[in-house]
């Protein structure tokens, strides 16, 4: 079942995908600087406001991860279309 | 384990139906510095490698699997509308008659791909030199791939994976520090 993806859809998506972006840099750099502070306090912040956007998109767009790490709708949507490379 | 999530990366535009520029592509979807290559190459290593760097590693090989999917995405995007007859007067017609238009891991010859392209040394220091070399490969040949397409939505996802390519040699070189810090003082791991 293909749910019709809208402009919403690219803008809260591409939300998604930017403070993903810093998400992983802050990842990758306290993999190698786990003593600076200020990072990790960054990287926190972040990590609530992604929760925030994912939850948004979550809402309108459906479960975003598997194995119960997203709540499903009924019928079971998380086996909806679009799929990540068909949008 | 994993977890996956329904989305990709970074987004992946393409202007045109190009199958000759994904057949190009198989080159970091199933070839030796590829994103498969380098998926299982950092994973495979996290269990010889002091604890120190096992957390990057395990990073690092998970990206990897989302920038195998931005690529999966660009070939896909690229074929999908493509004739039998353009596949074929792209250089796929031997792809074409064993695999339709579905994807198969090898490279931009149509070699498949092999875990000789990996190396799991038991060295720490080895292994993380191949890393950084299989990073630095990758950027190279994204380098080349821009420069052979003129599709500028699509050299758009192939510089984001560029970039991605020197963030990751540069954590594993920080990593090659940490590690020979440490060796220097207990002189062993």
């Amino acid at each position: 079942m293909q749910k019709t993806v809208d402009e919403n859809y690219y803008k809260l998506l591409h939300e998604l995908q930017a403070v993903d972006f810093v998400l992983v840099e802050l990842n990758l750099y306290l993999d190698t600087h786990p003593g600076d502070a200020n990072a990790i306090q960054q990287y926190n912040h972040y990590s609530q406001i992604r929760h925030q956007i994912a939850h948004k998109y979550e809402s309108q767009y459906g479960p975003l991860k598997n194995f119960g790490q997203s709540y499903a709708g009924t019928p079971f949507n998380w086996i909806d279309a679009p799929w990540p490379w068909q949008v | 384990m994993w977890v996956y999530e329904k989305k990709l990366q970074y987004p992946v535009r393409v202007s045109k139906c190009d199958p000759m520029m994904a057949k190009f592509l198989l080159e970091q979807y199933g070839g030796a510095d590829g994103e498969l290559a380098a998926a299982l190459r950092y994973l495979n290593q996290r269990y010889s490698i002091p604890d120190k760097v096992i957390g990057l590693l395990t990073d690092i090989g998970t990206e990897e699997f989302a920038h195998l999917e931005m690529i999966a995405t660009m070939v896909y995007k690229l074929t999908k509308d493509a004739t039998p007859d353009q596949l074929r007067a792209a250089g796929l017609g031997d792809h074409y008659v064993a695999h339709d238009n579905a994807l198969f891991y090898q490279n931009a010859s149509g070699v498949p791909w092999t875990a000789a392209y990996i190396q799991a040394k038991g060295d720490p220091i080895a292994d993380l030199y191949e890393d950084i070399a299989a990073e630095e490969k990758a950027r190279a040949t994204y380098q080349w791939l821009i420069d052979i397409t003129d599709d500028v939505d699509l050299q758009d996802g192939l510089k984001y994976l560029r970039e991605r390519e020197i963030v990751h040699s540069l954590r594993f070189r920080e990593a090659v520090e940490i590690l020979k810090e440490k060796r220097d003082e207990k002189k062993y791991y």
